[in-house]
């Protein structure tokens, strides 16, 4: 049941520089780690972060075994217009996770 | 005559020994001894992992379970009224037991009476969830625990094993956490070792802990044979440690470094 908290303000002014924190719910196994009985406990990270904006990729991350658990990726970036931010969260095992926010621009 | 007065001193010079208890105007929660960044981590509930504990928590709290298919909400309804302060008031007294149960034992007791369902596993997502869930209802108001007569007894034995020094090491929970919290261990702070954020999330774990995992932690870190999960030396040290913090804040979800 993974879960996302985003934060961006509900509201701007044209032009503005916002700052958009996310944060999303993963274990982020690095691949690394054995178990008692010697058997590698497989990879399972996220690899891949999207954000666009009204369609257009405003950021995108790379990810990789390093990043702790429950990534929380912050960037900002400048709105000229009313829109939906799109958040999408890639990972091993066929993880696939999406979630988005409104924001008014004035 | 003499001989009394000599006890009198003895048992005076004893208590003395034994009063290293933090003064009421010194207690500090390890919120206090955080970096700038990590108390920010947890200040913000966008920025704070332990919140999507509590967001599964939510999940689960109205969903169906067990044979009774009953959620929680069903008969607690809205948690942000009926668990409002609940987790301030635990470990609690059970009647039914004839000792106290933590927040976790009481989670897993309305499971199997009244969901009909199999109890969660310490640590599992599910129970860090929910018990994350109900005690955040009760963030910012006051830790009452302990105030119940019938609990007396098991605060005691909680302070006794508080005071206990055990392990290779040969150290009592005092030692450090009465003794030498204003001090330094390997470049990390001594905390006063308050449970006000419980469950929490820990950066080193990676994830929301129990208070019974830390105190596991701190166990097997003085070389002692740590208590299983749900012993009742456990509860009752939980006990102890909530009525030593009497009166101070619920943070929790916590970010702990």
């Amino acid at each position: 049941m993974p879960s996302a908290l985003i934060n961006i303000p509900k509201k701007a002014k044209r032009g503005d520089v916002i700052e958009i924190k996310t944060l999303m719910s993963h274990i982020m196994e690095t691949g690394y780690r054995h178990t008692a009985s010697g058997s590698v406990v497989p990879r399972d990270i996220i690899t891949s972060f999207t954000c666009r904006f009204n369609g257009t990729e405003v950021f995108r991350a790379d990810l990789y075994p390093a990043i702790a658990a429950n990534p929380f990726i912050t960037f900002f970036t400048t709105v000229t217009e009313s829109g939906k931010f799109e958040f999408e969260w890639i990972g091993d095992k066929g993880f696939s996770e999406t979630a988005q926010a409104s924001i008014t621009v004035e | 005559m003499k001989f009394a007065v000599c006890i009198a001193l003895l048992t005076a010079m004893s208590g003395a020994a034994l009063a290293t208890e933090i003064p009421l105007a010194e207690r500090r929660s390890g919120y206090s001894f955080m970096s700038a960044d990590t108390k920010a981590m947890q200040d913000e509930d966008t920025a704070n992992p332990g919140m999507l504990f509590v967001l599964d928590g939510e999940a689960l709290w109205t969903r169906k379970a067990g044979g009774a298919d009953k959620a929680c909400a069903d008969c607690h309804g809205d948690a942000g009224v009926s668990m409002k302060g609940v987790a301030a008031h635990y470990p609690a007294f059970e009647k039914t037991l004839g000792k106290p149960i933590d927040l976790e034992g009481r989670i897993n007791l309305c499971r199997t009476n009244h969901q009909q369902a199999s109890p969660f596993a310490y640590e599992s997502r599910e129970l860090l969830a929910l018990s994350a869930y109900v005690a955040q209802q009760s963030r910012g108001m006051p830790i009452a625990a302990g105030t119940d007569p019938e609990l007396a007894p098991f605060v005691d034995k909680g302070r006794e094993l508080f005071m206990q020094r055990q392990g290779q090491l040969n150290l009592a929970c005092a030692n450090c956490h009465d003794d030498n919290w204003d001090k330094k261990l390997a470049g990390s702070a001594i905390t006063q070792g308050q449970p006000t954020g419980y469950p929490l999330y820990r950066l080193e774990w990676q994830s929301l802990g129990s208070l019974q995992r830390r105190l596991r932690a701190c166990i097997t870190g003085i070389r002692a044979q740590a208590y299983d999960y749900g012993s009742p030396e456990l509860v009752e040290l939980e006990l102890y440690l909530m009525t030593r913090a009497h009166g101070m804040p619920i943070e929790t979800p916590a970010v702990r470094p």
